[in-house]
């Protein structure tokens, strides 16, 4: 087994545009469940909104990616309004429901035969989704890196996807600390306390989701544009359970939650999966098949969010005192 | 002077107010003439409501025909369980819905408001199980607390150069409430490291940063120590004593009389006395009311008549 | 006494765990290396004369023709991945593929038989509404279907809605005892029991070891925790997925069928076309919802279960064993639920995913029914159970769950108690 080969792919996977995508899905979930307590278990549609975006704008309608970022944030604000008028006043089981309800709802209508000549159908969009993003390139031709293995148009999407997300961090790290934050840490504990204050907590709500929404949609926009295929059956549930997942790892109302979580979170699947697969593949372990290494990720992974809640729910830097998990 | 005769028609206060604070002094001249039957008209009101009324399911709870609080006094509200202080509470500070009902507060129509934008108003409550925030620190709900805060607003969050001053001019205002509360040393720590009767205390003082122009008090008093209940008795004067109102619903009577200018007595869904302390209390009628239900009427027939003849001894 | 009792029951459910698992594991190591599958029309008519080939890795083509039962066998020499295609050419008259993408798929075949569904619509386009023999014929044969699917519902909606009630959690998990039922009467079935015995007995095993078994490790714990509800909801969301990715691992990613009335040939009663297994089973399902409706009514702990249900602290307080009800809550949960599993399997096929699949419509009919009304469940399932069926009226048969998705939120802004529930807070 070549140590040296498998550390390389895990920690490319660690940091790569996967890990990113769910990055910013986690950094958007932070400031609505984190910091505001809003249990949206539909982020996986913000996602799919920034996506579909750059999909449609771009190939259906043949116009430019940046048009089609602008697009982005207005469509995933729009949806903010849609999934959250109806329902932010629900309690937080049923919204829970309503917001899986919701995303899955929207996946099968972009994937229905009717919308087809738009959304592509089951098939998706496919294609040159992000050439004006990439002839900005500026690294040398057969650039790479030592230790990682991006390629140049992935080593690109890369840097410029760290950059955001640590934009994006800081710009949470600003609203929190402000009284803004206060309010909304505030609606999370209790919100006929915020009421009684004179808040219109609703407002606050709306806003924490139509922000969570847009800096998860980025998450959208870096899929379409990295991997130039945007399908509805990647979009499901799963991806929001395991945003979750990260997001607690990390901790959740943490400014470095996200960061945290998702690169810890893809250290260990991706350097379980390389070491599983390579023991297989080099004869170590007989009883299992390489594609059997798939389905032990997803088992650890549901394991790990159990435990994870059971035991340690504030994950690694989280304050226990903290959280939105204790009341009903 | 005028023997107090203890019937339920209009006897002269005997009260000097020669000795008492400014504020109460007030409010006890503004109470002087008013007359004390449910309902009765105030000089200086500041709410007002008429034909208040919620049902549940086949229970109506609340009947009000008419009520107006007065500007600057303390008004208690009591009455029996089951009376429908509560939900006459709820409905005023717009955290129920009623089914019929008009009021205004200060002069404006309030009926079916959102209950922030009464806060808005000037309308502050507290909950009969403290929601003190406890996973933030004292200093916070404090701050919570500050209205106007420009920085609360999603756009301006992000530039703290627009409300650091203002956030400066808050916490000075938060320390002197807290000081007065007796709370200042806690200002970091988390509200929910604080004992119970200090969580109420900062509810309080919590509700008072809002700057409000009446403050509504549900079950001040509930899961207090006795220890605590005078120090909460004395803020609550205090609070008359800077020309803000207060209304508070209370089980006690005994309590009661020592704060209250003015005392509303709920039976049943409907307002059955009104008065100052002293009257109220010697009211037949409101002795029935608490003594019925002392009684467990619903559970026994002789209880049932009992009750049955307390109604039909109305004025 | 007891103890020990338990303790036997224990290392016998383990060892039939172990059984199950070995007997999951077999199917992928078989002897012969093939494709197959069962090519019927919706009503369950047997489809024959239609030619399958699967291209292998290296270019060479085998091919099976369905018989007239429609089963078709494509011989294979190796393992490994094959382009599977369906001459739409010998498709009969008016049948046509429910799905176009089904005409050509990429498959792994490891070795043994490996099934595969396509499924079949009559008349139309694929995907598109069909122009059966008149809508009135239709509207009565989507009504029937409706109350046979809102029957399954019903079967997994009960339970849901009795642990919600009885425990306050919403419980994700709760498809995957369905799946896990409809597994654990395959791995029977498998090793060799009729399937008409291996339910039964997996229905019983479901009850204990997912219901009771799973309550006793994971649920009571967490009470005595005082694990907050949304902390559980969590819980139950990675159980599901743990549990899902279990499956796929021991039984692997392909539908598989039973081996017993896999292709059952359908029958026509006046306007409706059905089969035999379908009408059976719907009378059975109907037969375990009364008995549990019966039995919440008129026993000692289904009153119990009614009164923890309403309020758990008062039921405590009068005596009433709360953790017993909350047991055998769970142990009817859970067979209803593995009922409904094999249900699906017999009537459609047995998939890793079938319970997730399911899980939304689970909570579409609970929440319409009203959360925590014990009867709830059942009106909910059945309106949509029927709703879903009769929208496909009016949108493609692919998107009929979003029929009862979109109808689960306008419950919840409309009438978020339910139809039956009493006006609690739900915001």
């Amino acid at each position: 087994m070549d140590i040296g080969q498998v550390f390389t792919l895990t920690i490319t996977q660690a940091f790569g545009v996967t890990a990113l995508i769910y990055l910013f899905a986690a950094i958007g979930l932070n400031v609505q469940f984190g910091y505001t307590g809003l249990l949206n278990f539909g982020q996986v549609a913000f996602v799919a909104a920034g996506a579909y975006a750059v999909g449609v704008i771009v190939l259906t309608f043949d116009l430019s990616l940046w048009l089609s970022i602008i697009v982005a944030l207005i469509v995933s604000t729009l949806l903010a309004l849609l999934l959250g008028i109806p329902t932010l006043r629900l309690r937080a089981d049923y919204l829970a429901i309503v917001t899986i309800a919701a995303s899955e709802l929207l996946r099968l209508l972009v994937r229905s035969i009717a919308f087809k000549d738009v959304f592509g159908g089951a098939q998706g969009l496919n294609g040159k989704l992000g050439q004006e993003f990439h002839d900005l390139n500026p690294l040398p031709v057969d650039f790479t890196l030592p230790i990682f293995s991006w390629s140049r148009q992935d080593l690109w999407v890369v840097i410029v996807g760290w950059s955001l997300a640590l934009l994006f961090t800081l710009f949470v790290w600003g609203l929190v600390r402000s009284p803004w934050g206060r309010v909304v840490k505030g609606i999370r504990e209790d919100e006929d306390a915020v009421v009684s204050l004179g808040k219109n907590v609703f407002v606050y709500k709306l806003q924490a989701l139509i922000i969570g929404g847009g800096i998860a949609a980025f998450g959208g926009i870096l899929w379409a544009v990295a991997k130039q295929s945007v399908q509805p059956d990647t979009f499901q549930p799963d991806f929001t359970f395991f945003v979750f997942t990260i997001l607690l790892l990390g901790g959740a109302a943490r400014v470095f939650g996200p960061i945290v979580g998702t690169v810890i979170f893809w250290f260990l699947l991706a350097g379980f999966g390389e070491v599983l697969s390579s023991l297989i593949n080099n004869g170590y372990i007989s009883f299992l098949t390489p594609t059997d290494v798939g389905s032990i990720r997803f088992m650890l992974m549901g394991l790990g969010l159990m435990l994870l809640m059971i035991f340690r729910p504030q994950g690694i830097f989280g304050d226990r005192r903290e959280l939105a998990l204790d009341a009903r | 002077m005028p023997a107090n005769t203890g019937n339920t028609t209009n006897t002269t206060n005997t009260t000097n107010t020669t000795n008492m604070a400014p504020g109460r002094a007030a409010a006890v001249e503004a109470l002087r003439d008013v007359a004390r039957h449910p309902g009765s008209s105030k000089p200086d009101p500041i709410l007002i409501a008429d034909h208040v009324s919620r049902q549940f399911g086949g229970l109506k709870a609340v009947d009000v025909a008419h009520v107006e609080i007065q500007r600057g006094a303390i008004t208690a509200l009591i009455g029996p369980n089951g009376a429908g202080k509560t939900t006459l509470f709820n409905l005023l500070t717009g955290f129920d819905k009623p089914d019929t009902g008009e009021w205004t507060f200060k002069s404006t129509s309030v009926a079916g408001k959102a209950p922030y934008r009464l806060a808005r108003m000037g309308m502050v409550r507290t909950f009969q199980l403290t929601k003190a925030l406890s996973r933030m620190s004292v200093m916070d709900n404090m701050l919570l607390g500050a209205s106007g805060q420009s920085g609360e607003r999603v756009f301006k969050a992000l530039l703290p150069f627009t409300w650091n001053a203002q956030e400066r001019a808050n916490k000075e205002r938060a320390m002197e409430l807290l000081g007065r509360f007796n709370l200042d040393a806690k200002i970091d720590d988390f509200a929910g490291s604080l004992s119970g009767g200090q969580r109420k205390l900062l509810e309080m003082a919590r509700a008072l940063m809002v700057g409000p122009e009446i403050v509504m008090l549900d079950e001040p008093m509930a899961g207090v120590n006795p220890a605590l209940t005078q120090s909460l008795l004395g803020h609550i004067k205090n609070i008359r004593e800077e020309g803000t109102t207060v209304l508070f619903v209370e089980h006690d009577m005994d309590m009661v009389h020592d704060i209250s200018d003015w005392v509303i007595v709920m039976a049943q869904g409907s307002i059955i006395a009104e008065g100052p302390p002293d009257a109220v209390m010697k009211d037949p009628q409101v002795i029935e009311a608490y003594l019925g239900s002392r009684h467990g009427s619903a559970l026994t027939a002789d209880g049932a008549s009992l009750t049955a003849e307390s109604q039909g001894g109305t004025t | 006494m007891l103890r020990r009792v338990r303790l036997a029951l224990g290392v016998l459910l383990l060892a039939t765990l172990a059984f199950l698992v070995s007997g999951g594991l077999s199917p992928v190591h078989a002897a012969e290396t093939t494709i197959t599958g069962t090519l019927t029309t919706p009503g369950g008519v047997a489809v024959s004369g239609v030619v399958v080939t699967a291209t292998g890795p290296d270019g060479v083509i085998a091919s099976g023709t369905s018989d007239e039962k429609g089963v078709f066998v494509v011989p294979l020499t190796a393992g490994g991945t094959y382009t599977v295609e369906i001459d739409v050419g010998t498709l009969p008259e008016g049948i046509t593929l429910n799905n176009e993408a089904d005409a050509s798929r990429s498959l792994l075949v490891l070795g043994g038989e490996k099934r595969i569904i396509i499924g079949l619509s009559e008349g139309g386009e694929s995907g598109i509404v069909a122009e059966a023999s008149g809508t009135g014929e239709r509207v009565a044969q989507l009504f029937l279907d409706g109350i046979l699917y809102g029957l399954v519902i019903a079967l997994g909606a009960v339970g849901l809605n009795l642990v919600f009630g009885t425990t306050g959690l919403t419980n994700f998990s709760h498809g995957e005892l369905l799946t896990l039922g409809a597994f654990t009467a395959l791995a029977f079935n498998t090793a060799g029991l009729n399937i008409i015995i291996a339910a039964p007995i997996a229905i019983i095993f479901a009850a204990l070891v997912y219901g009771w078994g799973q309550n006793r490790i994971l649920w009571r714990p967490l009470r005595r925790r005082k694990t907050g509800l949304i902390a559980a909801m969590i819980v139950s969301i990675g159980l599901a997925i743990l549990l899902r990715y279990t499956l796929v691992l021991f039984f692997g990613g392909a539908p598989q069928s039973y081996q017993q009335f896999a292709g059952q040939a359908g029958i026509t009663i006046g306007p409706f076309n059905t089969t035999p297994k379908a009408l059976i089973l719907g009378a059975l399902a109907i037969v375990a919802l009364a008995a549990t409706v019966i039995w919440l009514q008129r026993s000692r702990i289904g009153k119990a279960t009614r009164a923890v249900s309403d309020n758990p602290a008062l039921a405590s307080a009068t005596g009433i064993d709360v953790e017993r009800v909350i047991s055998v809550v769970w142990i009817i949960g859970a067979g209803l639920a593995a009922f409904a599993g094999i249900y699906l399997g017999l009537t459609q096929n047995t998939v890793w995913n079938m319970g997730q699949r399911i899980l939304l419509v689970l909570f579409a009919a609970v929440i319409l029914g009203g959360l925590g009304t014990i009867y709830g469940a059942i009106v909910g399932a059945m309106v949509v159970g029927i709703f879903i069926q009769m929208t496909t009226l009016f949108i493609p048969t692919e998107m009929k769950t979003v029929g009862a998705l979109f109808l689960m939120i306008l419950i919840l802004l409309v009438r978020p108690q339910g139809l039956l529930g009493r006006k609690e807070r739900v915001g």
